[in-house]
């Protein structure tokens, strides 16, 4: 490339055509014009019998779709409930159990995190614990509690507890130590060091620890529900019993735009605590 | 020429009762990893000893500059003072009481002005500010906090927070703090260091007016020479490490309020200059051939 062509190049994004070649317009059109092809193929697929037998097509899942969000609350017995309903079921159970492993996970990272000995002596555990699969911990949940809604908010206390406990312990470890000259060169107490220094400034960690927690937490609630009853889980458990495979579609679409959602609550969390630090 | 040097250490009959800042034979000694289990594992290593029976007497309202070749040891010496770090030998005085940890006595400056990030700088320096004394009254720490920021030429700014300010803005903040808890002596950990030319001139021309209207004693760490020449009374020069020792100390006479432009035409100033000039060549070839040496 010749330099009078690079220079030109880097001249012509101005003017009306500017919106046209910006990257989160290009970016857009690429995602429309893909989930176009896709939906196309998928319905010409599904009429032509090219996938499995029974697949249903792309517009009556859409149909689908758009009949349970337009009716999310209905009873109509134990089997037969909204999809709103159940949403709410799996978000109560999501929340306590996420809760508090949230207030048991942070102060203990804390503590763990000043304490270089501490961060050593639990480290084992935390390695050993957090590999587990959520489901393994599930017939020992049922075994304690003899209760299918504990035994939930069991499963999703003790595997969203590692990365929030993890994060903020090495976020701790890991203060700045320019921080702390500054807090000692002033002379500040322990406690305010901890509270006025150490724990702001790892507060990035223990968000990004946090959001980890809370993904972590809406993929366990699905599987766990499939055997406790109740949820969106075992909405889809309930609708593969049925057979009837376009509402399982129309649950696993719920789930995604909802644990969307989620994610995004704490990226904007992760946003507001990071005063220009990038992490 | 008015080239007052001086052995490096001192002997009995030179120390100075008036002195604000004593260093008696001060060494450090970075113990090195020992025992069976290190050896075993490689990460074995010697004792490693920074400095070497340092001795300086500092007085009241004097502008002290220590300046010497990377890895010598000027840091581990201002952070002893500053109490951050425990002594080996010897002794640190202040006002005639050895220092045994950080105190609000000294204010520090750092090289990468660790503000808080999550604090604007009013809040910043209202850290430093209830920090040293919690019972101060909210009238008295506001008018401290926005005298201390119409002191370094930051009025506007404060409600910014650190991200927000340039380099030279946020040292800024950093001297402003440590101003602020009208420390006794302010040391500085080669504060202009991580500053682009222009704005490390700025902020000197600062450092220098400032100076004038409080004439606090400074322990200043550069790499500059030009920096030293203009803002110190005298000037510490370092050899080189292991086991650093002050080779010279440098009286300098020009008088204050000093000036950049004008500072030059003093008839001293190069002597002064060459012969700093030369002390930091002979003792940065030294580190480098010794680097060398080490490699081989």
């Amino acid at each position: 490339m010749t330099v009078s062509e690079a220079s030109t190049g880097s001249l012509i994004p101005e003017g009306r055509d500017s919106l046209l070649k910006s990257e989160g317009f290009r970016a857009f059109a690429l995602f429309m014009l893909s989930l176009g092809l896709f939906l196309l193929f998928w319905e010409v697929g599904a009429r032509s019998g090219w996938f499995a037998k029974g697949m249903p097509t792309a517009s009556k899942t859409l149909e689908e779709f758009w009949w349970w969000t337009t009716n999310p609350f209905f009873r109509n017995g134990p089997n037969d409930l909204g999809i709103g309903w159940n949403l709410l079921v799996s978000l109560r159970r999501v929340a306590i159990g996420y809760l508090l492993a949230s207030v048991v996970a942070v102060p203990l990272g804390i503590l763990i995190g000043i304490s270089p000995i501490a961060y050593k002596a639990f480290n084992p555990y935390v390695q050993l614990l957090k590999p587990v699969s959520p489901l393994a911990w599930l017939p020992l949940g049922l075994y304690i509690f003899r209760d299918s809604e504990l035994t939930g908010v069991f499963i999703i206390f003790i595997s969203s507890i590692w990365p929030t406990l993890i994060n903020t312990a090495f976020g701790v470890a890991g203060v700045d130590k320019d921080y702390l000259d500054v807090a000692n060169t002033l002379g500040a107490s322990r406690m305010r060091t901890i509270f006025k220094v150490i724990i702001p400034a790892a507060l990035p960690n223990i968000v990004s620890g946090l959001r980890v927690s809370m993904g972590i937490a809406w993929l366990v609630i699905v599987a766990a529900e499939m055997l406790l009853g109740t949820g969106l889980g075992y909405f889809i458990w309930n609708e593969w019993n049925n057979l009837y495979i376009p509402n399982i579609l129309v649950a696993i679409l719920v789930i995604g735009l909802v644990g969307l959602l989620l994610d995004n609550i704490f990226a904007f969390l992760e946003k507001a605590v990071a005063f220009g630090r990038n992490s | 020429m008015s080239l007052a040097t001086m052995d490096g250490a001192i002997s009995e009959e030179q120390r100075s009762p008036s002195a604000q800042v004593s260093i008696r034979n001060v060494t450090k000694v970075f113990p090195g990893k020992k025992g069976f289990f290190n050896k075993l594992t490689g990460k074995a290593s010697s004792n490693f000893t920074a400095i070497e029976e340092i001795s300086m007497e500092i007085e009241p309202n004097t502008f002290v500059t220590i300046i010497g070749p990377s890895g010598c040891g000027k840091s581990t010496l201002l952070n002893m003072i500053a109490g951050l770090m425990p002594i080996t030998g010897g002794d640190i005085l202040l006002n005639g009481e050895p220092i045994t940890g950080p105190g609000p006595d000294r204010g520090m400056v750092f090289q990468n002005y660790a503000l808080m990030p999550w604090m604007t700088v009013a809040e910043n320096i209202r850290f430093a500010v209830e920090t040293v004394d919690p019972k101060i009254s909210a009238k008295r720490r506001d008018r401290i906090i926005k005298e201390h920021i119409q002191l370094v030429g930051l009025t506007g700014a404060e409600k910014k927070h650190p991200h927000e300010l340039s380099g030279g803005m946020r040292q800024r903040v950093g001297i402003a703090r440590a101003l602020a808890i009208n420390p006794q002596i302010l040391l500085m950990d080669e504060p202009f260091g991580a500053l682009d030319a222009l704005t490390r001139g700025f902020l000197q021309d600062e450092i220098e007016r400032i100076w004038e209207q409080q004439r606090k004693t400074v322990i200043m760490i550069t790499h500059s020479i030009e920096e030293a020449l203009l803002l110190s009374d005298r000037i510490v020069m370092m050899t080189r490490g292991p086991a650093a020792r002050v080779d010279e100390i440098l009286e300098i006479p020009f008088p204050r309020p000093r000036n950049r432009e004008t500072i030059e035409q003093y008839p001293a100033y190069s002597g002064l200059k060459a012969e700093m000039e030369r002390h930091l060549f002979r003792e940065t070839r030294a580190v480098e051939e010794a680097r060398i040496g080490g490699k081989k």
